[in-house]
């Protein structure tokens, strides 16, 4: 009987300072044992327990790509015990990981829409996985128009600021990045809330397109009627949610929304999914 | 069918005969109250209980249970990896558990083993299992397992199903595996005249006078029963002591923790409770349920709502009545379920 509760064991490859307030660091972890690896194939959007020994759990959004080989990376906002544990860690330190766990984004059902991708603060890491499977040259041509919407704080707050800046320059995905606010006279992109800059440049909501959007709840309540003024079905609004948990596979109980769990029948929902559950996140 | 007579005189001897075979787990009347407990050589299982005041559960399921170990001492070449515990599977076999207990391990079993995942610890303490059944001939005033898809001689969950027939038990054989307890108990003669069983059965089965309707469940909209102005008046006088969920046979929720002495390490599951705020708190202090009323609304819809959706298997609860009697404000399961099995949006 394969344990689902038994992580596999991970050294840490590499550990990055994400933001400029170090609140965040990314972490990429190797497999000791290649088959793991190969175990733990995983698609955009899942999450996975990092696994501390003594410490405990946490569930994480899995912040590198399917199509990204060798390594799993992680981006993890210093909060509790736990992450605290994990930012104070270093290079070669071994720990576990356990999943891949949840559902994805629907990557069938979105092939040959356009997507529109909206992000605030850190929870832009499934999104960061998403957007490089989506632009990987086996995966561009089948899927439509793709805008992205990501904004935080200030500049120093916007996690993977490198690939931002590729982003930027490919023609094959439209960027509007943000910022609430800066004082820095060479900013060359947006300033405003990301409700405000998805209204403004965001495509307009038809049959053919679909919005993924992924941040702090204030972000979700304020371009939630955005999206509809847009054109947006619920039925077309994907959202991931974060409840606490514990086991990740649907068995300790405390995820729920009603008769789903967010672990195993989520993160990954529509609006019309749950507005059809009892509000419990 | 078939069925086997054990006379009492020969009940200590059939024991005894199955501990080589089996570690053996029985009711036993501590101070105040039965519990089941593991039944050390010489002690027989005290089969004049009515009820115990916590429920078979933790038998495959204990109440703290260590799942992982690992060291943290960096000289160790596997310092820092998490290993499957060395448990001991060993047949057991749980005697004289009421027939609700059992089958309420048959709705947890649903959460436990899963297309997708099956939790190894739970399953392989249930299969390891022998449940050896005592029917229930003078149930409390609190059962009500007749509306709660159970019974005092429900045979579900169970292997063997024992019925006190005054100077012996009649033994009705329900699988291979209680098939096989008898033989190794040494309890071999056929009973003649069985007709005994279904009068105890119907007598006990008149005796059970509360009842519950659940047949409306199913078909009410989950969020309109969620939104009905009488949980405030449900939840009113709880503590959220979580008494209730802890002495629930259907009750499965746990809690992971780590705990380290010197270097070494173990991961946990204890159980754990949804009446507790702390059970769904986010690191950023927002809650979900932080509020009293959304935890008993909570426990309540779990068991008579989103179960019953979910699995097509009736209620999440066999009506033993545990959390009624012992509910420090009597909260009471029955009400509340009359409540939502009734509850017509006011137009
Ligand atoms: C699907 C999903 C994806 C997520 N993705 C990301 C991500 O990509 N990046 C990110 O930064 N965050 C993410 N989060 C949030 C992240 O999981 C939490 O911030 C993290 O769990 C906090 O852990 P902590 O130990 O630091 O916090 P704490 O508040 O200290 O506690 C959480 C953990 O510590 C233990 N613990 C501490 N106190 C208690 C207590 N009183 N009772 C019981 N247990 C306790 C438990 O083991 C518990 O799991 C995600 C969450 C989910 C659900
Ligand atoms: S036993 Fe009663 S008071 Fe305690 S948590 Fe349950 S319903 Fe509330
Ligand atoms: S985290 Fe345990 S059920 Fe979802």
């Amino acid at each position: 009987m394969i344990n689902p509760y038994q992580p596999y064991a991970v050294r840490i490859d590499n550990i990055d300072i994400a933001t400029e307030d170090k609140s965040l660091k990314t972490f990429r972890f190797v497999f000791l044992n290649k088959e793991d690896e190969n175990k733990f194939a995983y698609e955009a959007g899942q999450f996975a327990e990092l696994s501390i020994p003594g410490k405990g759990e946490i569930p994480i959004g899995i912040a590198s790509s399917p199509v990204e080989k060798g390594f799993v990376t992680f981006t993890v906002n210093r909060a509790g015990l736990v992450t605290t544990h994990l930012h104070k860690m270093k290079v070669g330190d071994i720990m576990g990981i356990r999943g891949p766990l949840g559902n994805c984004y629907p990557w069938e059902l979105l092939e040959g829409k356009n997507i529109l991708i909206i992000g605030g603060g850190f929870a832009f890491t499934t999104l960061r996985s998403s957007i490089i499977y989506l632009l990987h040259p086996d995966n561009r041509s089948k899927f439509g128009n793709i805008n992205v919407v990501y904004g935080a704080r200030s500049p120093g707050m916007l996690l993977y600021k490198d690939q931002l800046a590729e982003w930027e320059k490919r023609d094959d995905i439209n960027m509007h990045i943000t910022v609430d606010g800066t004082d820095d006279p060479d900013w060359k992109y947006n300033v405003g809330f990301v409700p405000t800059i998805v209204e403004q440049k965001a495509p307009p909501g038809n049959t053919a397109s679909y919005a993924i959007i992924c941040g702090p709840p204030i972000m979700i309540k304020f371009t939630q009627p955005v999206l509809e003024k847009l054109g947006y079905e619920h039925d077309h609004i994907i959202m991931s949610l974060e409840n606490r948990m514990k086991c990740g596979i649907g068995m300790c109980g405390r995820c729920n929304i009603g008769q789903e769990l967010v672990c195993k029948d989520g993160p990954v929902f529509t609006l019309a999914q749950l507005n059809k559950t009892p509000k419990e996140y | 069918m078939k069925v086997i007579k054990i006379d009492k005189t020969n009940w200590i001897q059939g024991i005894e005969n199955l501990r080589d075979s089996y570690k053996l787990t029985g009711p036993v009347k501590g101070e105040k109250f039965y519990n089941f407990q593991e039944l050390d050589n010489g002690e027989v299982p005290d089969l004049n209980y009515s009820n115990t005041r916590l429920s078979t559960k933790s038998i495959v399921f204990p109440q703290s249970e260590v799942m992982l170990n690992y060291t943290i001492d960096e000289s160790k070449d596997d310092h820092h990896i998490m290993k499957e515990i060395d448990t001991d599977y060993a047949p057991r076999a749980l005697i004289g558990l009421r027939p609700c207990d059992a089958k309420a391990l048959t709705l947890v079993k649903l959460n436990f083993d899963t297309t997708d995942y099956k939790d190894p610890y739970w399953l392989k303490a249930y299969e390891a299992t022998t449940f050896v059944g005592l029917a229930c001939d003078d149930p409390l005033s609190t059962c009500f397992c007749t509306t709660a898809g159970s019974g005092p001689y429900n045979e579900e969950g169970l292997d063997l199903l024992l019925v006190d027939a005054g100077d012996h038990y009649l033994a009705k054989v329900i699988t291979d595996k209680g098939a096989t307890l008898l033989e190794t108990a040494g309890w071999k003669i056929e009973a003649g005249d069985i007709s005994i069983i279904e009068t105890k059965k119907s007598d006990a089965e008149a005796k059970i006078t509360s009842k519950i309707k659940t047949d409306k469940l199913k078909e009410k909209d989950t969020l309109e029963i969620h939104s009905a102005p009488f949980w405030e008046d449900v939840s009113f006088a709880c503590l959220n002591c979580g008494t209730c969920t802890f002495v629930c046979p259907t009750c499965w929720c746990f809690d992971i923790q780590d705990e380290v002495h010197g270097n070494d390490g173990t991961r946990m599951r204890n159980w754990d409770s949804c009446m507790f705020p702390l059970f769904t708190l986010h690191t950023t202090g927002h809650n979900p349920r932080g509020e009293k009323i959304q935890r008993v609304r909570q426990r309540f819809m779990h068991k008579l709502k989103y179960f019953v959706d979910k699995y097509e298997k009736g209620i999440m609860c066999v009506g033993c009545g545990r959390c009624v009697s012992q509910c420090p404000v009597y909260i009471d399961i029955r009400s509340i379920c009359e409540k939502m099995n009734s509850y017509e949006l006011a137009v």
